[in-house]
C-alpha cells in the first residue's frame, strides 16, 4: 500500500525537519507524487536549492510560480521560493486604513529593522501567504518546505504570537499619546522602570509605529486567527522529514513532541539515506575473507563495508525508534548513478509504494 | 580512527588567546559538539572558563554529560563552568547592578514589559544576551567565554544588537550600555566567531553567506570556519580509479552487498571534498579546521572528548 494512501483527502501539507536532511527534495518527491496522481500541486520552499532546481530540470526556483514541464502528468506540479522579506510592505498595504497611514508605516525608521533584520519577523510573512494560498483555487494541494526545525516552531507559533502581541495591555499603554501616558505612570511604578530602563525616546518611537500597526489589528488578528485553524484542520497534514543518523532523529523526535504539543499532529515520517540495507553487510563479507589478503583495494572495500553495516544497525536502531511515535516511510540510500541526482526519483518511487 | 583531511592544517592557536568566542553554524553541523569541545579543550589547558548556551534547548548539557541549572553558572569539569541564557535573569541582573533599582517584590510585571518589548522592538532581547556575557568578560571572572550562539542568520542580529540599540535609542541607560560591549565584540584580540558548517551542499552555501554577512554588517572578526563531519576516506585518492575499473572483480569476489557500501562511501566523500574546496576558495583571512566525522562514538560526552583532541592537535 502506498504511504499517502491514507492522506488522500490532504489538502495542505507542512513539511517539517532540521537542516541537511533532504527536506527540500522530500517536499518535491512528495509534490511530485501527489501530481503524478493527477493533482495540481504548489510546492512552496525556503531555501533556494540549486540542485532540486536540477533535478526539475529548472534553470532556478525563483519567486515566481514556476510550473514543471513534463515531470508530473496527468496532474501539475508547480514550485515557488517563499518571499519572506518583500511581503511586509505588502502586507502593510493590505491592511492599512489608507494609503497614507501605509506609506507612514513603510517610512518609520523601526519598520525597516523590525522586517529586514529580526529573522523571526519572517515568519508572519509566511504565514500571511499560506493565508492567500488557502483559497488559491489554482490549486488542489500546497506543500511548503517549512524552515529548519526550531524556525518552524516559531512560523507555527507565529499567528498565536501575533495575536498575543496586538492583545496586550503593553500596546494598548504604548499607543496612548505621551501626555496621557504620564498621567498613568503617576499610578503605576512598572511603567516607570521602562522609562528609565528604555528611554522615553525609544518608547516614544515604538509607541508611535504601533500606534499606526494598530489601525490594522482587526485585519492582522483575523487573518492570524484563520491561519491557525488551518493548521490544526484535518485537511492539513504535517510530514516530519529526517535521516536515520542519531542527531537528526534526536530532532525529529524533539519535533513529533513540539508539534503533538500544539495539537499539530504528525501523520508520516520520511527517513532519508538509510544504509539499514547494508546492516548484514559484515556477515556477508566473513565468507569471503580467506580470499582477500595482500590487496589493498579489497581490504579497503571490506574495511568501509564493515563500517557502513555498523552504521546501517544504527540506523535500525534509530528508525525503531522513530516508529514507536509515527508511521515511517525508510528511503534508502543507493549507490550513485554517474552523472544523476537519483535522491528526488528515489524518495518518490518508495512514496508511490514501489 | 579516520584521519584528518590535510586541509586542515590551519593554525588555531590564536582562537584561544580570545576572551569571548561565539560559535554558529546552520542547524544540523554539529555547532554544539564543537563549542563543548573548545570549551574542554580551554579549560584543560588551564583556562578559567565559562561555556554559554544561548537558547536553552539543553543540547550542551548532552554534550558535556552535565547538569546545567541555568543562568547561574556552575563547574561542570575544574575549570570548566557552564551556564544558560536566560534574557529576563539577565535583566534583572542588570537592574540589579546598573540602574541600581531594588528588586521588585514580584518580577512578573517585568518579564511581561520585557516579552513585549522585545517583540516589538529590535535589539532588546539580543542585547541582554550579548550584554551578560560581554559582561563576564569586562569583570575578568573567566579567562575566556565560549558561547554555543543561536544559528546562522541570528548571531548577526546579537553581535550588531549593541549597534542597532545606539542608532535607534538616542538617550537614556540603555544606551549608556553599549560603548563597552561595542569595545568588547570589536576588537579582534579579544572576540571572535567561529563558524561550524559541515561539508555539504547548503551548509557551505549557508556558512559563505553569514561570513560575508558578519564582515559587512558588524565589526566583529570571523575568527575560524571548522568543518565538521567529514567522512571518512574509504580509498586513497589514487585508489579510486582502479576500484572503479574492478568493480566487476570486486562484485565477484565480495559480495554486490560491499561493493555498493564503498560505492557509497567513495561518493559521500567525493561530494564532501567538493565542498570543502568551494568553502576554503570562498572564505579568504578565516583558519579553516576540519574534524572527522566520528560515527563510532556512542555518546555525545565521547564524542565530545574525541572532537576536543582533534582540535587540540591544531591549538599548539
Amino acid at each position: 500500500m502506498s504511504a499517502l494512501e491514507s492522506l488522500r483527502d490532504a489538502r495542505l501539507f507542512m513539511v517539517c525537519g532540521s537542516g541537511g536532511v533532504g527536506k527540500t527534495t522530500s517536499a518535491a518527491a512528495l509534490g511530485l507524487v501527489l501530481a503524478s496522481q493527477g493533482r495540481r500541486v504548489l510546492v512552496v520552499t525556503v531555501d533556494p536549492a540549486r540542485r532540486l532546481a536540477q533535478a526539475l530540470g529548472l534553470a532556478d526556483i525563483g519567486l515566481d510560480e514556476q510550473t514543471v514541464p513534463d515531470i508530473a502528468s496527468p496532474g501539475s506540479l508547480t514550485v515557488s521560493m517563499l518571499d519572506t522579506k518583500a511581503g511586509w510592505d505588502h502586507l502593510i498595504r493590505i491592511h492599512a486604513s489608507d494609503a497614507a497611514s501605509a506609506e507612514r508605516v513603510i517610512a518609520n525608521p523601526l519598520y525597516k529593522n523590525i522586517t529586514e533584520r529580526f529573522v523571526n519577523s519572517h515568519d508572519y510573512i509566511a504565514m500571511e501567504r499560506l493565508y492567500e494560498l488557502r483559497n488559491d483555487n489554482r490549486y488542489d494541494i500546497v506543500v511548503v518546505d517549512t524552515p529548519p526545525s526550531r524556525n518552524a516552531l516559531d512560523l507555527l507559533d507565529a499567528p498565536s504570537k501575533m495575536r498575543e502581541f496586538f492583545g496586550g495591555r503593553l500596546l494598548r499603554w504604548l499607543t496612548l499619546p505621551y501626555r496621557s501616558r504620564l498621567l498613568t505612570v503617576a499610578s503605576r511604578p512598572f511603567f516607570q522602570l521602562a522609562d528609565r530602563v528604555l528611554g522615553a525616546q525609544f518608547l516614544g518611537d515604538i509607541g508611535e509605529f504601533f500606534n499606526l500597526l494598530q489601525s490594522m489589528e482587526k485585519g492582522f488578528i483575523q487573518r492570524a486567527t484563520s491561519v491557525e485553524n488551518e493548521l490544526r484542520a484535518s485537511h492539513t497534514q504535517f510530514v516530519v522529514v529526517t535521516t536515520p543518523d542519531d542527531a537528526p532523529t534526536h530532532e525529529a523526535l524533539f519535533m513529533v513532541e513540539e508539534l503533538r504539543r500544539r495539537s499539530m499532529s504528525p501523520a508520516l515520517m520520511m527517513v532519508n539515506r538509510s544504509l539499514t540495507h547494508f546492516a548484514g553487510a559484515a556477515i556477508e563479507l566473513a565468507s569471503h575473507a580467506s580470499r582477500t589478503e595482500g590487496d589493498r583495494i579489497i581490504t579497503a572495500v571490506m574495511n568501509t563495508a564493515t563500517t557502513v553495516a555498523s552504521i546501517g544497525q544504527r540506523h535500525q536502531r534509530s528508525i525503531e525508534r522513530l516508529s514507536r511515535e509515527v508511521s515511517c516511510v525508510v528511503i534508502p540510500e543507493s549507490p550513485p548513478v554517474q552523472g544523476s541526482d537519483m535522491s528526488l526519483q528515489a524518495i518518490a518511487t518508495v512514496l508511490r509504494g514501489g | 580512527m579516520p584521519t584528518v583531511a590535510s586541509a586542515s592544517a590551519a593554525d588555531l592557536t590564536p582562537l584561544l588567546s580570545r576572551r569571548l568566542l561565539f560559535v554558529t553554524g546552520k542547524g544540523g553541523t554539529g555547532k554544539t559538539t564543537i563549542t563543548a569541545a573548545l570549551a574542554r579543550t580551554a579549560a584543560q589547558r588551564g583556562l578559567r572558563t565559562l561555556v554559554c548556551e544561548m537558547d536553552a534547548k539543553g543540547s550542551l548539557a548532552n554534550a558535556l554529560g552535565a547538569r546545567i541549572p541555568g543562568f547561574d553558572p556552575v563547574e561542570v569539569e575544574p575549570n570548566l563552568y557552564a551556564m544558560v541564557m536566560d534574557t529576563e535573569a539577565s535583566l534583572r541582573e542588570y537592574l540589579t547592578i546598573h540602574a541600581r533599582i531594588p528588586f521588585l517584590g514580584s518580577f512578573t510585571p517585568l518579564a511581561n514589559m520585557l516579552d513585549f518589548v522585545a517583540d516589538a522592538a529590535p535589539g532588546v532581547r539580543e542585547i541582554l544576551a550579548v550584554g551578560k556575557v560581554c559582561w563576564e568578560v569586562r569583570e575578568n571572572h573567566y579567562d575566556i567565554v565560549i558561547v554555543d550562539a543561536e544559528a546562522s542568520g541570528h548571531i548577526v542580529s546579537q553581535v550588531a544588537s549593541p549597534r542597532v540599540i545606539n542608532g535607534l535609542v538616542l538617550r537614556g541607560p540603555l544606551r549608556d550600555q553599549t560603548q563597552w560591549m561595542l569595545n568588547i565584540l570589536e576588537d579582534s584580540a579579544q572576540t571572535g566567531v567561529v563558524v561550524v558548517s559541515t561539508p555539504e551542499e547548503l551548509p557551505v552555501t549557508e556558512s559563505i553567506a553569514l561570513v560575508n554577512r558578519l564582515r559587512a554588517e558588524t565589526r566583529t572578526e570571523v575568527a575560524a570556519i571548522v568543518v565538521n563531519k567529514l567522512v571518512d576516506a574509504p580509498l586513497m585518492p589514487q585508489d579510486v580509479e582502479e576500484f572503479i575499473r574492478r568493480r566487476d572483480e570486486l562484485v565477484q569476489l565480495l559480495g554486490q552487498t560491499a561493493v555498493d557500501a564503498a560505492s557509497i562511501m567513495v561518493q559521500r566523500r567525493s561530494d564532501a571534498e567538493l565542498h570543502v574546496r568551494e568553502l576554503t576558495s570562498e572564505i579568504q583571512g578565516a583558519p579553516i579546521a576540519v574534524v572527522p566525522w566520528l560515527v563510532q562514538e556512542d555518546n555525545d560526552d565521547n564524542l565530545v572528548t574525541q572532537v576536543a583532541q582533534v582540535l587540540s592537535e591544531e591549538i599548539s
